[in-house]
């Protein structure tokens, strides 16, 4: 019954959406690939009948749009066909960006929360701090990222840190917003009970404030995890990387390997969902164990 | 015996004004009281009257600006921080993501006893507000009296004599706050504690209290103060006696009073 329940009120909704976007991904690929196909058919001096047509235009090796069965082929034969070492190997790619994708994300999870706690405790700080942290949000990621990597570079700073380093600057903000308010969310009473007992500012902390912001810290987590990624492939598009999924969609770009592109972006893709599945799995796990009333 | 002479709470000319935007507020206004040891004092009045406002200068939530008050003696922030007093508020304002266990616990933990001592403390006081056997269960899993009274047992938990209660039982149905208030008069007469008690109902008031201070709005000030001639052991029916009625009546009386009809 409950099995049942939840591939109608849950699976099939995503599945209608899925096969929506597919069907349109085709019909996308048809009118995109045909002038060129038109074209190489004429030069060839071939007529070829719909059917071939229709065909033709799904199998190009750099098509406009590629398909998506091209994009599956090619996902399918660099994760699961290819060696590990291999450069080709999606899986080496996306193991690059992830791992400076974590060291970012746990460096700004951390920094939000230092951060956070100070604007709560220290006045001037929540004065002084709050506007340089949302003016730091309206700086154009594209364009500092390159200047990052190159100043870092300078005094030999590569590969995994300037990336993170990035990461870190996207995903700070989302966990110091998110964690603020979660820190303010004790309602007076809780606090005026607080106060009866004589309690000092770090056992409130301890004792209310920090509790009462959990739900607030993993809701900015799931945010700011799908911001480091961003940051890291970010990261590593201006420089030459030469290795990440942000490395492959760039040279997928300089070689017209759209098929390549694609499949990295898929790639990507499907890491976010790995990644916002994961902190929202552990926010589940931590509410329940606080004590959350099953939803 | 010399120690019982001291006033719980003793006030003088007390009185508290708010600086608003638009002027001054004047939400207490030349307040005399005093409280003894042992008493069951409630106070009742329309809202605005300032009863509230009076229970949080007691603990130390409010300062004053006119007159003086002690709390056992002290000063009221000196009492705040020696601890004597339980506060149970309007709403159970229980922590969600703990248990009733752990929420009674949460002031003997910040009071820093240790853990056989918290343990024999929470079975103590949950067995004086008849919750034994819900130390487990997590805030939303009781019923909002049986919150209520994870409440009080919470300000009981660290043994202050004193306890302000400031209309704990104001969201609960009639049926439910009858039988809080007889439980509640048990637990006076077997804790000893002294009590002030912040509530609307007449009949509440009147059933509770040895005293009964009637306040009125703007200033927030003291019309009457009633002396209960009621003995101590009141069963629920003792509310329908003359003399419970004669009580209630002068309440009533008080509070037309004090009431300006103005608006």
């Amino acid at each position: 019954m409950q099995k049942e329940r939840l591939i109608l009120d849950r699976t099939l909704p995503v599945l209608a959406i899925v096969l929506i976007i597919l069907a349109a991904w085709y019909v996308g690929a048809f009118f995109m690939n045909a002038p060129f196909q038109r074209d190489l058919d004429r030069r060839a001096n071939v007529t070829s009948t719909p059917m071939e047509f229709l065909q033709k235009t799904m199998a190009q090796p750099k098509p406009v749009l590629p398909a998506p069965h091209q994009v599956m082929q090619n996902l399918f034969e660099n994760t699961v066909l290819r060696s590990l070492s291999s450069n080709r190997s999606l899986i080496y790619h996306s193991w690059v960006t992830l791992s400076s994708t974590l060291a970012g994300f746990a460096a700004g999870t951390l920094l939000g929360m230092l951060i956070a706690i100070g604007i709560v405790h220290v006045k001037v700080l929540d004065r002084s701090l709050m506007p340089w942290i949302i003016a730091s949000q309206m700086v154009p990621i594209l364009a500092v990222a390159p200047m990052v990597i190159v100043v870092l570079g300078a005094i030999n700073i590569t590969g995994l840190i300037p990336k993170a380093f990035i990461s870190t600057y996207l995903s700070f903000f989302p966990v110091a917003v998110g964690m603020v308010k979660g820190l303010r969310s004790p309602e007076l009473l809780q606090l005026d009970l607080m106060r009866t007992y004589n309690a000092t500012a770090a056992q409130t902390f301890w004792k209310l404030r920090l509790p009462a912001s959990i739900p607030f810290l993993f809701t900015s987590m799931k945010v700011a995890i799908a911001a480091s990624l961003v940051g890291a492939i970010v990261g590593e598009l201006p420089t030459g990387a030469v290795a990440g999924l942000g490395s492959k969609l760039l040279a997928g770009s300089y070689y017209s390997q759209t098929i390549d592109m694609w499949a990295a972006l898929i790639a990507g893709s499907l890491l976010a969902a790995v990644l916002v599945t994961l902190v929202d799995i552990l926010g589940r796990i931590v509410g329940r164990s606080m004590g959350g009333r099953p939803a | 015996m010399n120690e019982n002479s001291v006033p719980v709470v003793s006030a003088r000319k007390l009185g508290l004004t708010f600086e608003t935007n638009d002027g001054p507020v004047h939400a207490l206004s030349n307040v005399d009281l005093e409280v003894k040891r042992g008493d069951f004092v409630s106070f009742i009045g329309p809202s605005g009257c300032g009863k509230t406002t009076f229970l949080r200068v007691i603990a130390d939530l409010e300062r004053a600006t006119a007159g003086e008050i002690t709390v056992n003696g002290m000063t009221p922030e000196d009492a705040r921080k020696s601890r004597s007093y339980g506060y149970v508020f309007q709403a159970p304002a229980l922590y969600p993501w703990r248990t009733i266990e752990k929420n009674i616990a949460l002031p003997l933990e910040i009071m820093g006893h240790s853990k056989a001592e918290r343990q024999a403390r929470i079975a103590r006081t949950l067995d004086l507000v008849n919750l034994s056997g819900f130390g487990k269960k997590y805030p939303w899993q009781l019923s909002g009296g049986m919150q209520q009274r994870a409440s009080i047992a919470r300000a009981l938990a660290f043994d202050a004599d004193l306890l302000l209660m400031d209309e704990p039982f104001g969201a609960l149905d009639e049926i439910v706050r009858d039988h809080l208030n007889e439980q509640l008069l048990k637990l006076w007469a077997r804790t000893q504690k002294t009590i002030c008690f912040v509530t609307h109902s007449i009949p509440e008031a009147v059933y509770l209290s040895t005293r009964i201070v009637v306040m009125s709005p703007r200033p927030g000030r003291v019309t009457d103060i009633i002396e209960s001639t009621l003995p101590r052991e009141r069963p629920l029916d003792i509310r329908e006696t003359p003399e419970f009625l004669a009580i209630a009546h002068r309440v009533r009386e008080g509070l037309r009073a004090g009431h300006s009809y103005e608006e």
